[in-house]
């Protein structure tokens, strides 16, 4: 999508700390409630702006306050796209257990990707998997009020 | 004064029914002290029936379902029940993703859950 589309964007650069992020997540979310965007989206999109930045905060930059995470967001009128980068090593999307085998079940950690791939239409990492882009197109209101 | 700061915990017969004061559980230093609280109830309090009551909370994230697993066990490993009550549809649908519906016995209110022991 062209830049000319979003009807609102940002651009923000944050130091490792997860209050750092939900200052950006919160502007997001407004942005979201302001257009008019359905409560069940508004959710899915919190849990994944949450485990996302969870992840890059914690497992990525490991909270090393040299390092940074760098948050692209737009939001269009039926679209949501955020890009979220961080300065760590990486890891390998596909590597991770699947957190419902029932061997994994009862494992504390390790259902945030899932969640984000449930609740967003398109998740996707970059090779290194240090940058993840969500996309959230808007649930048509009849489905939204199921 | 209660002894909590995450939770109210009162008592209905034999059984103790958690309230979460935060209607977010999301942020790291609070859901560790969240966490506290509830393995306290079950390890120091030796409590064996336990209900948890999230009426009101509208958002947890991952790292709260790691809590509420964790305390899963501890209260099978003392022998006692836990079951939860009044999720609100969106968050079920995150027990429902992560198949957590089937680890944990989730009623629709707190008379179903304490009618349940």
């Amino acid at each position: 999508m062209s830049d000319s589309q979003w009807i609102w964007q940002c651009d923000h650069v944050i130091p490792s700390r997860p209050e750092a992020s939900r200052e950006v997540q919160d502007a997001i979310l407004a942005q979201m409630e302001r257009l008019n965007w359905g409560e069940h989206d508004v959710f899915g999109v919190r849990l994944a702006l949450e485990e996302a930045l969870i992840n890059a905060i914690k497992h990525g930059n490991h909270y090393d306050p040299a390092k940074h995470v760098q948050i692209r967001c737009g939001i269009s009128k039926d679209l949501v796209r955020v890009e979220i980068e961080d300065q760590g090593k990486g890891f390998d999307p596909a590597a991770v257990p699947d957190p419902t085998d029932p061997e994994n079940l009862e494992s504390p950690c390790g259902r945030g990707i899932m969640l984000m791939r449930s609740f967003m239409s398109r998740v996707e990492f970059n090779e290194t998997g240090n940058r993840v882009i969500l996309e959230k197109t808007m649930t048509p209101p009849e489905k939204e009020s199921d | 004064m209660s002894a909590y700061r995450r939770l109210d915990v009162k008592e209905v017969g034999d059984v103790t029914v958690v309230n979460f004061r935060d209607q977010k559980i999301i942020e790291d230093l609070r859901i560790q002290e969240l966490g506290q609280e509830l393995f306290q109830l079950v390890e120091a309090e030796k409590r064996k029936k336990l209900v948890l009551n999230f009426a009101t909370v509208d958002f947890l994230s991952s790292a709260a379902l790691g809590k509420l697993i964790t305390l899963d066990k501890k209260v099978k490993a003392n022998n006692g029940v836990m079951k939860l009550c009044s999720i609100r549809p969106e968050i079920y649908e995150v027990f429902a993703i992560t198949k957590l519906n089937r680890l944990f016995d989730i009623r629709r209110d707190e008379g179903d859950a304490l009618a349940a022991f």
